[in-house]
Parts: C-alpha cells; structure tokens; sequence
C-alpha cells in the first residue's frame, strides 16, 4: 500500500518502566528450573510497571518523547490512537487520556484504542498513514504499548513486559523517515486469545510458531518486498516481533536477514516481550541510532493472527532530533530489580480488603 | 480527612490541573499559583489567566508517608515533597520511580502522570501528576 502523498515519521519515543525481574526469581517463585525455560526464549529479565503505572501512564510518556523529538504543536495533531491489550478500562478509551493530558488538537482529534494482540499499535499505524496520506489530517499520534499479561506460572509469565513505544506520523517534507510502503497480511488462526472477562491470556503450543509467528510475518515480508521490488540486501535493519530473543533471529534467517541487521532493534532480550509496544520499541532503538538514508524493514506479528509490514527510510533530518529525549538504551539502563512479591503488588495481583482503612 | 472513592464531578473539572499542572497566573500582582484558581491566592484579584506551569523543578522538603490515609494504603510507603517548578511556583506531590531512601532536598524532577488511586475494580481510575528523578540533562 502507498498513500497518496508522501507520508513519514515526524518524531518518536519510547518508554520502558524502571522494574525488573529476572527469570530465575520468576522460575523459583513456581519452583521450576528456569535454564530450561530461559535457553529456549533468550529472556533473562523483563521489565514490570511501577505500582503506579498501566498502559495509560505508559502510552503518556511514550508519547511525550515522541513530541519532544517532533517539536510540533500538539494541537496540529488530528488522529490520537494506542493500540494495547491490556486497557486500563474495558470500556472507556485510553486514548481520549492522552489528548487532554497532552492537549491534542484542542480536542478535534479522532481517538481510538486499537486492540489486535501484539500488532494492535501498527495496525493503528495503518490507520494514520492513510488519514495523513490521504490528506484528511497533517499529523497523527500513534502509541503501541501494554502491561503484558501472562498467567501466575504460565510460560508467558517469563516474558510477558511492560513498555511502549510512540510515532507522530505527518507529511513527507517534515519527516526524519519516511515510510515509503507498508502491507498488511491477516487470517483467522487460534494460537492466542483472552476471552472477555478473563484475566490471562489462553494459548496454543501448537500453534504458535509456524502457522501463527513465522507463517504471518514471512507472509507480510515478502509480499510487500514483492510489491516494491526489493530484497532482503537493500535494508540495513530489520525489527521483526520479538515474543522471545530467539524467534526474530530465526524468522530473520528464514527471510534472508544477517543477525547484525536484526540485533540492533532487538530489545526482548533485555525487557522481555512489550506485546503492542514490542515491533514499535524495536523501531524506536534503531531510529535512535540509523544514519540518514538507513532502510529499515520493519514487521509486526498479532495473534489472532497478522503482520504489518513497513518499507522506511531515513532521512537526514534525523540527526536534528535524536538528542531531544531519552533513548531506549538509557531506559534499558535505568533499572532495580524486584523480587516475586513486589511483582505481584506492582502486576495487582495481591487483593487488600475493602474497607482497610490503615491504623 | 477520609475519602471512600474519587469524587467524579471534582475530577472531571480537575483534570487540567492534574494532567497538566494548570496553573493560574495573576495580571495584577504577576504572580503564578497552583492549582489554578478564578481568584489570585495572593492578592485577591479576579484578573487570573490559565498556564500550564513547567514540569520540571527541584524538591524543596519531603517527608515519608507509613500510615496512609484510606484509598492509598497499597502504594505506602510513599514520599510527598514540597516542589518548586522552574518558574518559581512551588507545589505538594508525591514522588514516584523513587525509593525513599534515595531522596534528596534540591533532586531536579520531572512531572509524570501516574495513578493516584484506583478504589476498587469498579470506580474511575484517579491518575494524576507525580514527580520523578529527570531521566535526561
Ligand atoms: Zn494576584
């Protein structure tokens, strides 16, 4: 897909909770041998909120990172979506938050939450290049971020993070990067899914790698390098999904991609899996350091199941914004770890009684 | 005093102030207060237009909060600090991504939006602004 006019990356920014917890605790908190568990996903800490952070709060700070490097007036801004799975509010937007806490668009935005598992902020990604490209609106704010889910003992749990990652899409001519093509894949496939009122994902073994993971973002990779007539050699960096540290490596492989152009938008392994926020953090922490004219393939993978792919270049125009707000890297550094019991207060796990009113 | 849930109608006309520290800014005697106000806390005057006030600054004074009045028990304990903003306005709120111990008078901070409170499963979810230690520069 192609939008009308030229369509890019204006500012982004990233934000990743100052929690840790290594595997190891998670492993002994369920009494399992985590070396099993970690060899197989290449996860050997993940990132959790503050007591006092959820996606909102996330998708808040993502988002101002993302202006700071736009240097745009938020109220030019007319789209305002996070795409999440983990809403603060079953019903209720999180992103009407974010346009009065950011003061977007003197509030003639449109504003959505997008959900599609972990592919949900590039899906609404989508939906802003074609507002921008259409001409309908000259700038959109996109977020993708969660407070990742996984059941107490789950497999999930070891990698399941919180974290996010915002774009502020608008015209080519103002753009650090430009995203030139983008294409979506998506079928019915039931490798992952949360029912309504149910607190943790449910998910299938069988189904997970190939006909969901590989299957979708292969799919989605190559049409698009078809469409545009380009190969795996003319990108300098490839940020695929990353569920774990191990199948981007090996969906990269598959494709025709050198582990070098895939490790350096490759976070999982230090943060676990941000779900929404994941492909957009990885994008994040290559924009924080790709030279001008850099190409970069970027794809996304949902459960459910799909993959949105994006043909991008840098421009040079990157280099005036880079040092406007943190990197991913600073956010990676910044960290305490915890142990299994402050996890499970800051996660909301551990239930006070209702009318304890202290001493 | 004791607050069994977030008063919505207070909240909902708050939410400039929490969200983004909206300010008054007094036209007769140029002074800037928080929260914003119709009515200059330091002169009286009507004369007051809205800003919203820098979100960055120092801590003053603080102090640690063990025993938490009702709806904050679970996030104790918690530090709330006397802040002074860029501009001069000084401010209460809490600290966050903060241990208390790691506190220190004239620590620069930023402005972050957290959740106050959550009363429940049910209720609105209070958010608010809370400050941190700066991440950068
Ligand atoms: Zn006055």
């Amino acid at each position: 897909m192609k939008p009308d006019r030229d369509v890019g990356i204006v500012g982004w920014g990233a934000y990743v909770p100052r929690y840790r917890i290594r595997s190891e605790e998670l492993a002994r908190a369920w009494g399992r041998s985590w070396k099993r568990y970690a060899a197989g996903i290449m996860v050997e800490e993940k990132s959790l909120p503050g007591i006092d952070e959820d996606t909102f709060t996330i998708a808040y700070e993502a988002a101002y990172n993302a202006l700071l490097r736009a240097r745009i007036d938020p109220r030019r801004i007319g789209a305002t979506y996070v795409g999440t799975e983990s809403k603060p509010y079953a019903v209720k937007p999180t992103a009407t938050l974010l346009v009065e806490a950011l003061d977007i668009g003197e509030r003639r935005t449109t504003g959505a939450d997008f959900e599609f598992a972990c592919k949900a902020g590039t899906e609404a990604l989508q939906a802003a290049i074609g507002l921008v490209g259409s001409g309908m609106i000259d700038y959109g704010l996109v977020v993708g971020a969660d407070t990742a889910q996984g059941a107490p003992g789950d497999a999930l749990e070891y990698t399941a993070a919180s974290g996010g990652a915002a774009l502020v899409i608008g015209p080519g001519k103002d753009s650090v990067a430009l995203i030139k093509a983008s294409l979506s894949y998506v079928s019915d496939t039931p490798d992952f899914w949360r029912r309504q009122h149910e607190r943790y994902p449910a998910h299938t073994r069988a189904f997970t790698g190939e006909p969901a993971y590989f299957h979708h973002i292969m799919s989605a990779a190559r049409a698009l390098m078809d469409q545009i007539n380009t190969s795996p050699e003319d990108y300098d960096y490839a940020v695929f999904h990353q569920p774990n540290g191990k199948f981007p490596l090996r969906v990269g492989q598959k494709l025709g991609f050198s582990p070098e152009k895939i490790k350096p938008g490759l976070i999982t392994s230090y943060i676990g899996n941000t779900y929404s926020g994941s492909a957009l953090i990885g994008l994040s922490a290559v924009l924080d350091i790709a030279p001008p004219e850099s190409k970069i393939l970027v794809v996304s993978f949902g459960s459910g199941a799909g993959s949105d792919a994006f043909h991008i270049e840098v421009t040079d125009k990157i280099e005036n914004v880079r040092e406007l707000a943190p990197k991913v890297m600073d956010y990676i550094q910044r960290k305490r770890y915890v142990d299994y019991t402050v996890y499970a207060r800051n996660r909301r796990m551990i239930h006070m009684m209702k009318d304890f009113s202290g001493y | 005093m004791v607050l069994e849930r977030t008063s919505i109608p207070l909240y909902w006309r708050d939410r400039g102030i929490k969200y983004r520290l909206l300010g008054g800014e007094c036209k007769s005697c140029n002074r800037r207060f928080f929260p914003y106000r119709k009515v200059c806390p330091h002169c009286g005057s009507t004369d007051v237009n809205k800003v919203n006030l820098p979100r960055r600054g120092r801590v003053v004074s603080f102090t640690v909060v063990h025993n938490a009045p009702r709806g904050f028990e679970y996030y104790t304990p918690y530090v709330i600090a006397l802040i002074e903003l860029k501009d001069g306005t000084r401010l209460l709120s809490q600290l966050t991504d903060v241990e208390p111990d790691e506190v220190r008078e004239g620590m620069e901070v930023e402005m972050v939006i957290r959740i106050h409170r959550t009363c429940g499963e049910s209720w609105l979810i209070a958010y608010g602004y809370k400050f941190r230690p700066v991440l950068k520069k």
